[in-house]
């Protein structure tokens, strides 16, 4: 057996983010409270960075490294430059809401700086074990972040719910992994897809296997009935991890999704889509029933979250090039809403007022039209209502499983996004149909209010001009 | 030229970009607004003339076509075009929104930019509508126009507003998501989401039966049929004049376009077998709607209620086909009944567009729109009298009228397909006579009802404009209904061609 040294180009953006997570760590023991904005630029340097040498060192071939555990392609570059843009807007959105309450401290940009390594490593994961490492390293910075606020009960609460069933599912999701392993021998995914597509499907550890993964899978995506943490970390986490957690590990979450179940488990899609299509069903049921009833707009965005999951497994589920394309384009665009959705909610709270019931959004038009009329794009984006980037993305996912002849779930799909529309237009309402007695102006920084201008507009010029995004997932996915 | 010039794009994006940077002017200019707005709702519809003029009636393939790639890995299309269906609707939406702007001048007090660019946005959407060509484009049009008008009636309705828009904007929107599976499936089927081609398209009968029902199901909420109409008299009584006229003169026509340009043409053989259920449909909104109408306090929900009783022959109209095809073999009874459905549409579009903005008028003045809050109306405002007498003639299908000639027509293909369907559809005539008749009585003519009426002041000049248009549209369409006619006769005889050859 002879050694090889491996190709270090290509984790080159994985190695500069674990540096400077590592000098940020360093620098900021030794800086003085009044000097902590010192390291929130390093981490947003560094973040911007990273995505720039990804498209720097873009490789115009799929490239296994490492001994075949870590992949770089194009889905896996789109995936990583999307998760590093996301991390930075939601720290920029949070940055002055984290400083109100006294959490701007060097921890927590450094736990999101490797959180956004995990999700990275985990995008490129080519083997088991560096699913399992990227997941946990995610995993793990993510349950920290929660309990940022270590003296609020909620957060606390809601971190050691997180923890426990985030344990939980990551065994699950171990347990199906060594399953697969012993079945097939191999960690590799690209061996493991041989041995699938070679091997008896009807193999009993395999398919057990599968159900564990599907169950981990669906975990850390919040599909029903595994979406029982989602409605109260969102709500209990402050905004700004909460924004965070809703958003960039999304992306992650579909890259698990498309590394086990795509690429490694393709050879079973007709065992997999079956499964999918019950937690599809579920999810989109479950999220925009419960979300209905919700008063507090956190909580309301969670169920959102668990709908818009179900709506995404349809992509997935369908196991076609297309259907893949459509779910990662559905996942862009829906963490592109979701992080205008929570940053506007950021941008309106203040000190002592979180503005995230939905009373507080009442008026909005008269106290500010332009928070206002960003709001409602999203609003109406996330409820697919057209010219808005969010139809565009329910129309993939549709066009997809109708394609494999699931006329019927699409059916059941859009019947349950006119539910959803319901509680969507009710944010509307009160932005435009109700008078508020709060007449305090609202104030944010100006890189803040930019960022999220054009956030929200991007989910209108999305709307109008799909063609390009569409054609990105298209081309990576392929 | 002019008519080579891409107008059809102007005049959707005019209006759109126009009302945004309206938007942006914001509320500290309410007057440069107000003048920005007029000036952008001429121009769409000085720009939209060159279509009419340059408009071949001699051909039913669509004219003025434009066509670029929208979004290329999924097919879409930018196409757009018009046929003699659609260009008569969209000069109809233009020159509304021209009255619509001019009828909110003084009374719109309150965001005077939002709700200009809210019309302005919504008349570029429903010109998309009607040009579309692309299904998806279509569709993209067809459901952003419901965030317009869900602004219109939740910001500047009455006190039951946020109820009112929200039963409009559900109803509407789960009518239509059926559809787009719908759309979504011929894609694959036709491998192109034109609708040309889906015109095309051979389909099985359970097939058709299906996709038929989908788009049964959207257009029937726009149009609205009976029992799916409820939305209808809510949203009315709830929204501003200006959001009521838009309602009533182009958005139902949404539904009767869609029938024409979908349902018709992509389903023949499944809409020749529910065209019972659509007649009888029809019949109940003539008849029992009638009804209804005769017994409402409030005007504006009369004339709602008056609305969908004539919107109900506009879709008896064009489902006659069949039954007379079958019947008599020949098509040019079959197409008297689309011909005389597409002219009900445009008149209605003017008729009930005047009624509304003279409910408007009063309700400016007395905040009321109660019939017994009024009565009388002879004595204080003559002139004013004089154009809601004639425009409830005109309701109540007075020959001379425009009113009149669509309505003749229909009846007139009735009796092509059974006596019984047209002795149905005649009661209107009764009905409709009926409840406008007792209208006028009661809050026109007799003695001053109150000091309220007795104070009141006669129209000005800007009201005097607005309704004195559409008498001369709503006469000169009476007496020489020629130019309409001539514009949709080819298309017309095409769509009915077409249909009378099944697809199975």
């Amino acid at each position: 057996m002879s050694f090889q040294v491996p190709d270090f180009t290509l984790i080159a953006p994985e190695i500069l983010l674990l540096t400077m997570g590592c000098v940020v760590l360093c620098v900021d023991a030794f800086l003085p409270e009044e000097r902590k904005y010192f390291s929130y630029r390093i981490v947003q340097l560094s973040l911007l960075a990273a995505a720039l040498l990804i498209l720097l060192s873009a490789l115009p071939e799929r490239q296994v490294g490492f001994s075949g555990t870590f992949v770089r392609d194009a889905m896996g570059d789109v995936l990583k430059v999307a998760v590093l843009l996301v991390t930075f807007t939601a720290f920029v959105y949070g940055r002055d809401y984290l400083r109100e309450r006294g959490l701007l401290r060097g921890e927590f940009f450094v736990l999101g700086l490797f959180a956004a390594l995990g999700m990275m490593v985990l995008v490129s994961a080519h083997s088991l074990l560096t699913v399992y490492l990227g997941l946990e390293l995610l995993s793990l910075c993510l349950y920290a972040m929660v309990a940022t606020d270590r003296d609020s009960p909620t957060a606390s609460e809601a971190a050691m719910k997180y923890f426990v069933l985030g344990a939980l599912a990551s065994g699950m999701l171990l347990y199906g992994l060594s399953m697969i392993y012993g079945a097939s021998g191999s960690l590799d995914l690209g061996v493991i897809r041989q041995v699938v597509y070679a091997g008896d499907h009807r193999n009993l550890v395999l398919v057990f296997g599968l159900v564990f993964m599907v169950v981990g899978i669906g975990f850390k995506l919040g599909a029903v009935p595994f979406h029982m943490w989602i409605p109260d970390v969102y709500h209990g986490a402050p905004t700004a991890v909460t924004l965070f957690l809703g958003s960039a590990p999304k992306i992650a979450a579909f890259a698990l999704a498309m590394r086990l179940l795509a690429d490694g488990m393709q050879g079973m899609h007709a065992d997999w889509q079956q499964m999918l299509i019950v937690l599809s069903v579920l999810s989109m049921g479950l999220g925009n029933l419960v979300a209905i009833a919700q008063s507090n707009l956190k909580r309301m965005l969670a169920y959102s979250t668990i709908a818009h999951v179900g709506f995404l497994l349809l992509g997935i589920l369908s196991g076609t090039p297309e259907g893949y394309s459509a779910a990662m384009f559905y996942t862009l665009t829906y963490v592109i809403m979701v992080t205008g959705a929570f940053g506007i909610i950021l941008l309106l709270s203040r000190a002592g007022f979180e503005s995230d019931r939905l009373e507080d959004f009442k008026g909005l038009n008269d106290r500010n039209p332009w928070v206002a009329l960003l709001m409602m794009l999203i609003m109406f984006s996330t409820a697919g209502v057209p010219p808005l980037v969010g139809f565009h993305a329910k129309l993939a996912v549709l066009r997809a499983v109708i394609d494999v002849e699931l006329v019927w779930l699409a059916v059941v799909a859009v019947l349950f996004s006119v539910i959803g529309a319901f509680y969507y237009l009710r944010v509307v309402w009160h932005m435009y149909f109700d008078k508020s007695g709060d007449e305090t102006p609202v104030v944010a920084a100006l890189d803040a209010r930019v960022m999220l201008s054009a956030n929200g507009l991007l989910v209108l010029i999305l709307g109008v001009f799909p063609g390009w995004l569409l054609a990105i997932c298209a081309a990576s996915i392929g | 030229m002019i008519s080579d010039w891409p107008l059809l794009s102007l005049t959707i994006w005019l209006p759109i970009l126009g009302g945004s940077a309206v938007l942006f002017a914001g509320e500290t200019n309410r007057e440069g607004a107000r003048n920005l707005a007029l000036a952008i709702s001429v121009l769409t519809f000085l720009v939209c003339l060159p279509l009419w003029s340059g408009f071949d009636t001699g051909t039913a393939t669509m004219q003025f076509q434009e066509r670029y790639p929208w979004m290329s890995t999924l097919g879409v299309y930018y196409h757009l075009g018009v046929d003699g269906f659609s260009l008569p609707l969209i000069l109809l939406t233009t020159f509304t929104t021209v009255l619509v702007v001019i009828a909110g001048w003084e009374v719109i007090q309150y965001k005077v930019a939002q709700y200009m660019a809210a019309f302005l946005i919504m008349e570029g959407l429903m010109v998309g509508v009607f040009a579309a060509l692309d299904a998806v484009l279509f569709y993209v049009f067809f459901e952003a126009m419901l965030i317009p008008m869900f602004l219109v009636i939740g910001i500047w309705g009455g006190p039951r507003r946020i109820y009112a828009t929200l039963k409009f904007f559900l109803y509407t929107f789960v009518g239509s998501v059926l559809m787009l599976v719908a759309l979504v499936y011929m894609y694959f089927q036709a491998d192109s989401w034109s609708i040309v081609d889906f015109h095309h398209l051979r389909l099985g009968y359970q097939e058709q039966i299906l996709i038929f029902l989908a788009f049964f199901l959207a257009f029937a909420v726009k149009v609205p049929m009976w029992p799916v109409h409820t939305w209808l008299p809510d949203a009315h009584v709830e929204a501003p004049t200006g959001g009521s006229v838009i309602l009533a003169a182009i958005t139902l026509k949404v539904g009767g376009y869609g029938f024409v340009r979908f349902a018709l043409p992509i389903t023949p053989d499944a809409a020749g077998a529910l065209s019972w259920l659509v007649i009888s449909l029809s019949l109940i909104a003539v008849i029992y709607i009638g009804l209804v109408a005769l017994v409402q306090e409030d005007m504006k929900k009369l004339i709602a209620y008056s609305s969908i009783a004539h919107m109900g022959f506009v879709t008896l109209g064009f489902f006659l086909v069949f039954s007379i095809h079958e019947n008599t073999g020949e098509l040019a009874g079959a197409a008297l009944g689309i011909e005389g459905g597409m002219v009900q549409m445009i008149s209605h579009g003017f008729i009930s567009g005047a009624l509304f903005l003279c409910v408007g008028v009063m309700y400016d003045r007395l905040h009321s729109r109660q019939i017994k809050d009024y009565g009388g109306l002879v004595n204080t405002m003559p002139v004013f009298a004089a154009f809601m007498v004639l425009f409830c003639m005109a309701n109540a299908g007075l020959p001379g009228t425009s009113g009149f000639v669509g309505e003749f027509m229909v009846i007139l293909s009735g009796f092509h397909s059974s006596i019984w369907i047209a002795l149905l559809a005649g009661l209107t005539l009764i009905l409709g006579a009926a409840y406008t008749l007792w209208l006028v009585k009661r809050v026109i003519f007799g003695e001053v009802a109150n000091d309220g009426v007795a104070a009141l002041e006669d129209i000005n000049t800007r009201e005097a404009l607005f309704l004195g248009v559409l008498a001369a549209v709503v006469l000169g369409l009476g007496v020489w209904p020629d130019p309409l006619v001539s514009v949709m006769h080819e298309s017309v005889e095409n769509l009915v061609q077409h249909i009378s050859v099944s697809k199975l």
